[in-house]
């Protein structure tokens, strides 16, 4: 690891952030108040499938109402899906019209179907008791097998399916004929979980119109405010980018829910014009639960061809993904270019299949969380992996060695599409078996059987695929937009510096480790560095913060902007001090003529840029701001290994995670103590997604699981001190050699936790339990399992 | 939450006075339960009649009784001195409920008030036959609880104290639920002079209720071996997302030897 000094990369600078959110001087959306501001609340759908007519009379009366709309009122563009997923027979994914609010019928219980803004936020809520809605309840459409036969009824009628689309990847005539031959065939049904995000900030947005200059500025809890300006202007509302500004200030987690352009960005934002005052909305939590995206959600049924030493053949996998009611923007994709194109996980199957049909249901739009599609792949590879280990009676760590993808086979080229440019997966698990004390399990397993409690321990040796771009790539799989990044690098006269980022932090510590790369690069400390970013008007162009993509794509991206600004600053002091510039050496922030004592300083060569009285204007401009836009070769490719043990009492189910060791290959570490924050938040996640979390609908299409009381939120008491470690290859395709660390936590753990509950109920005769695998579960896979014996 | 006018009075008598002026109004003790019900505006009040300056959050020990005033919250329960050396079981089932905010504002008075199928209080009042005292009367443990969310209180009549005789021992445990941690089963043992009362939290449909199949098991035998050939039916209990009928039936039997081991 290189030494960066004592605020470069590779040192654990504490958070530039923290101090004003400790001190609570953040500045969220729902801080901000705009003068002569009116309150929003939206009234949402209480049935989850029907044709609804409302009466807003007396309501438009109340106390305070300043205007009611209805969805007739708000004539624009459907919401978009920002990527178009063709089904295997060439036919596009049918893509219903989502208004941001409901016209005449309702697909899900949240759906908005009437904005109601008032002077305050309980005039505007009393005033919604006073509407008056009939609904006329249609069947619901909740489970997806049921929702494939359209004669049960069809969630949006001028589609004619439930059926999004039928897409499938592969060699399927290659996966077959291995599998009719194999010597041994493992099969597993699998339900990925419906997952809540639950950020901690609830989502708000502020529309605010100008009518003096006709500027719009949507101010809210964005994780890609251009990316926002590009969908609402564009396809919803018809703004020019030079009209509207977005603004998404600071942002308190997302995990995925706040990529998407929700309704009520376009609702507010297109009401502050129609009433000429701005226009504020906060979620409530209750409203969270039943407006934020959703994750997960996948039946899939899983078949794994070996040889009779273990060596896999072919893996097929045939897929079921709920869509919820409405396409989100990044839906389509989450099944299918982030899940079946990672089925190879780190192993060397040759052959690979998989068929994935996306399902409308009477349920909230499900879209990337945490992960998004390859905790789902990971899952079913190494819960497959697991098992096939257990019938061949091949130890679990033998399997996964055998099956490596090797160190000197990088770049490795999938069967499903990606290619690998590096990893050592034998490392990492060395690495974690060792952090994990696997030679010590035998002995603890021992000792919890003496107090009467099963002891089980279960491994993931993952691989997920992040710093989500190529943009030419993501274009030949039907993204709709570029996923490259942009960065300005700003060195002010007196040699401080600003960096404007399209990536955006909601919580990952941008405004550090970015600072980090500068002072690597220019020498300065990270005290003379700020971050900006989240704002349209002072950032060049963005993409935003998802699938671990900020350092990888938006850091490269400011480091090509700092080589920029190297090379200028060099010529310029090259000009002063008489020399080429061809001689001149950067070293420790100061710019050196070559073997010799001569040197300026950054600070000495900016000031130089602004106050150019000796200068080479008939080669340079003045100023030293330089801008880049970084578009990588490839997706980066973390990977490593959880391992999880836990203790289960066999008399209640009950299941404690006794151990949780993660060692990781995140590539090149900025700052190791964000890194190890990351991960501990992810394995909580997926520890969370293993055990406790779990949204669950009934027949009706209501959600049983709304709130915190019935919601199971992990909590600290559910886990143990991590043992987080890394083992690092780098990546080739950029200069920092770095891969991403937001999601690896949550991918690796999830089966790695249910492997260990299977392991520790496998002398009773249990193969499999589902997610979550709550203490219930497991007390009556216990009992079932006494039943056969 | 919808408007509302807030008083708080300085006497029992002057709280029910107070409260009479409106047919709406209601008391607010911790305001854990209600506060959250009414901003969600699952309830209403005109008016809140704050029991917070009535005098009522005192703790008083006998040889044979402990008094708790209503209002005293269950922190000050958790670490009362008198509580923790006569009757340490109370004590810590009071420490266990909700998270520090819950303890530090929530009252004996309010849970029992609102009678929560899921809280723990309900059966420790049950199994030590404690008494509810008001301001127009004395209830006994089995006359207060009448079922989901419901008592024998009458309207506007003012839990002012509850007595507990001592036992000779008494455990509390309880199995959180996952999310709300509040009891999915929750059971109270209490070994008193004419014998053992075991009372379960949680489970019931219909809120908290005596369990004489393990109460006539130990009254037997008072050892963990009896529970064990007890038989639970799993009819009359909760059947939710958390926890079916049958599952909460194994737990009193798993949470009523937890208890038990604590007491032998
Ligand atoms: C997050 C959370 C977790 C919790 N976990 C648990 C748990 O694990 N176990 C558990 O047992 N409980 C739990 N609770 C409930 C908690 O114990 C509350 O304190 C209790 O339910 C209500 O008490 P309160 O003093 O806050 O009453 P309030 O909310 O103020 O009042 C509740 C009701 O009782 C009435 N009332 C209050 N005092 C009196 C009185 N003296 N006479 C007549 N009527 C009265 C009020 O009018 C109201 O209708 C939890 C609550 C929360 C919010």
């Amino acid at each position: 690891m290189p030494d960066g000094g004592s605020t470069g990369i590779g040192a654990s600078v504490k958070r530039k952030e923290d101090y004003r959110f400790l001190v609570g001087e953040g500045n969220y959306t729902d801080d901000i108040n705009r003068p002569n501001q009116t309150h929003t609340y939206m009234l949402r759908s209480s049935s989850a499938h029907a044709k609804f007519s409302l009466d807003t009379s007396n309501a438009s009366k109340a106390k305070g109402v300043v205007k009611i709309f209805v969805g007739t009122d708000m004539e624009v563009g459907s919401i978009p899906c920002g990527w178009q997923v063709d089904s295997k027979d060439g036919t596009p994914m049918r893509e219903p019209a989502h208004p941001p609010i409901a016209k005449d019928k309702v697909r899900y219980v949240g759906e908005i179907i009437a904005v109601i803004i008032a002077e305050t936020l309980e005039d505007a809520k009393n005033a919604a008791e006073l509407i008056d809605v009939n609904y006329d309840d249609i069947p619901v459409i909740i489970d997806m097998q049921k929702a494939l036969d359209n004669s049960k009824g069809l969630v949006h009628d001028e589609i004619e399916s439930n059926v999004c689309y039928d897409w499938e990847i592969g060699d399927s005539e290659a996966v077959d004929k291995a599998i009719s031959e194999a010597a041994h065939i493992t099969s597993l049904d699998i339900r990925n979980n419906r997952l809540i995000p639950n950020a901690i900030e609830t989502r708000s947005a502020i529309g605010d119109y100008e009518h003096a200059t006709g500027q719009y500025t949507l101010y809210t809890t964005s994780q890609n405010p251009h990316v926002i300006r590009l969908l609402m202007g564009a396809f919803v509302l018809g703004l020019p980018e030079h009209k509207l500004r977005v603004i998404a200030p600071d942002v308190g987690g997302g995990f995925g829910s706040k990529i998407f352009h929700y309704a009520e960005e376009a609702i507010v934002t297109w009401a502050s014009n129609k009433i000429r005052r701005p226009v504020k909305w906060t979620a409530d939590r209750s409203e969270a639960f039943i407006s934020d995206a959703h994750g997960r959600d996948h039946v899939t049924s899983v078949k794994l061809a070996l040889d009779k030493d273990g060596k896999f053949l072919a893996l097929k996998v045939d897929t079921l993904a709920n869509m919820g009611a409405y396409l989100s923007t990044f839906a389509s994709s989450v099944p299918t270019y982030l899940y079946a194109t990672l089925l190879a996980g780190t192993y060397t199957t040759p052959a690979i299949h998989c068929n994935v049909k996306s399902i409308f249901t009477n349920t909230v739009p499900v879209d990337a969380y945490r992960g998004a599609g390859r905790p789902e792949a990971t899952y079913l590879i190494e819960r497959i992996v697991d098992k096939a280990a257990r019938e061949m009676g091949i130890s679990q760590v033998e399997i996964r060695r055998k099956n490596f993808i090797p160190v000197d086979a990088f770049p490795y080229q999938t069967p499903v599409a990606l290619q690998y440019d590096s990893g050592n997966y034998n490392a990492t698990l060395d690495a974690a078996l060792k952090k994990a004390d696997y030679d010590g399990f035998a002995s603890r397993k021992a000792e919890s059987a003496k107090r009467g409690m099963l002891r089980g321990i279960g491994f993931s040796t993952y691989l997920e695929a992040c710093g989500i771009a190529p943009s030419a790539v993501v274009g030949s799989l039907g993204a709709r937009a570029g996923l490259f990044e942009c960065a300005e690098v700003r060195v002010h006269p007196t040699g401080s510096v600003t960096v404007f980022t399209g990536s955006h932090s909601h919580g990952q510590g941008h405004e550090t480790t970015f600072a980090q790369l500068v002072s690597e690069k220019l020498g300065i400390s990270t005290d003379l560095v700020e971050i900006s970013h989240g704002d349209t008007n002072n950032i060049p162009f963005g993409m935003g913060t998802y699938g671990s993509r900020s350092l990888a794509v938006g850091g490269e991206a400011i480091v090509k902007a700092m080589d920029k600004v190297i090379a200028k600053a060099k010529k310029i002091a090259a000009h002063i001090m008489e020399a080429s510039a061809d001689d001149i050496e950067l070293n420790n922030g100061n710019f050196e003529i070559a073997g010799t004592d001569k040197s300026m300083s950054l600070a000495d060569i900016s000031l130089a840029a602004y106050v150019p009285h000796n200068y080479p204007h008939e080669e340079l401009e003045p100023g030293l701001d330089e801008k880049a836009f970084y578009d990588p070769l490839n997706f980066t490719y973390p990977g490593g290994c959880h391992i999880c043990e836990v203790e289960i009492n066999p008399n209640t189910g009950e299941v404690k995670v006794e151990g949780m060791t993660a060692v990781d290959d995140v590539g090149m570490v900025i700052n190791p103590m964000i890194v190890e924050g990351q991960i501990h938040g992810g394995l909580a996640q997926g520890i969370g997604q293993a055990l406790l979390e779990n949204a669950a609908y009934d027949n009706n299409g209501q959600l049983l699981s709304g709130s915190y009381m019935d919601y199971t939120m992990p909590r600290a008491d559910n886990f143990v001190d991590f043992k987080v470690g890394n083992e690092v290859t780098l990546c080739t395709h950029n200069s920092l050699g770095v891969k991403g660390c937001g999601e690896v936590g949550a991918i690796g753990s999830p089966p790695a936790v249910i492997n260990a509950v299977v392991d520790a109920l496998s002398e009773l005769g249990v193969n499999d339990i589902s997610m979550p695998a709550t203490s219930e579960k497991v007390w009556n896979a216990i009992n079932n399992a006494k039943d056969k014996s | 939450m919808y408007e509302l006018e807030y008083s708080m009075p300085s006497s029992v008598n002057d709280a029910v006075a107070e409260i009479k002026k409106s047919s709406e109004a209601k008391y607010l003790a911790g305001g854990m339960t209600l506060i959250p019900t009414l901003k969600a505006r699952l309830s209403s009040a005109d008016m809140l009649v704050d029991l917070k300056g009535a005098n009522l959050s005192n703790v008083s020990v006998s040889s044979s009784e402990i008094v708790i005033g209503s209002m005293t919250r269950h922190c000050d329960v958790a670490s009362s001195s008198e509580v923790l050396s006569s009757l340490p079981a109370l004590a810590k089932l009071a420490g266990g409920i909700g998270d520090h905010m819950v303890r530090n504002c929530g009252t004996i008075g309010g849970s029992l008030a609102n009678n929560d199928p899921a809280a723990c209080y309900p059966s420790a009042v049950l199994a030590l036959d404690a008494t509810i005292i008001t301001n127009e009367r004395a209830i006994t443990a089995e006359d207060f609880f009448v079922g989901m969310f419901e008592t024998a209180l009458n309207e506007n009549e003012i839990i002012t104290e509850v007595k507990f005789p001592i036992p000779e021992k008494a455990s509390y445990i309880k199995f959180p639920n996952p999310a709300s941690r509040y009891a999915m089963v929750g059971v109270f043992i209490a070994k008193k002079a004419n014998g053992v009362a075991v009372a379960v939290t949680g489970a019931g449909e219909n809120g908290v209720f005596r369990c004489s199949e393990i109460e006539n098991a130990l009254n037997s035998s008072f050892n963990v071996g009896s529970i064990d050939n007890v038989e639970i039916s799993p009819d009359g209990l909760n059947n939710a997302i958390h926890a079916s009928g049958s599952y909460r039936a194994n737990l009193i039997k798993e949470m009523a030897k937890r208890a038990l081991n604590e007491m032998i």
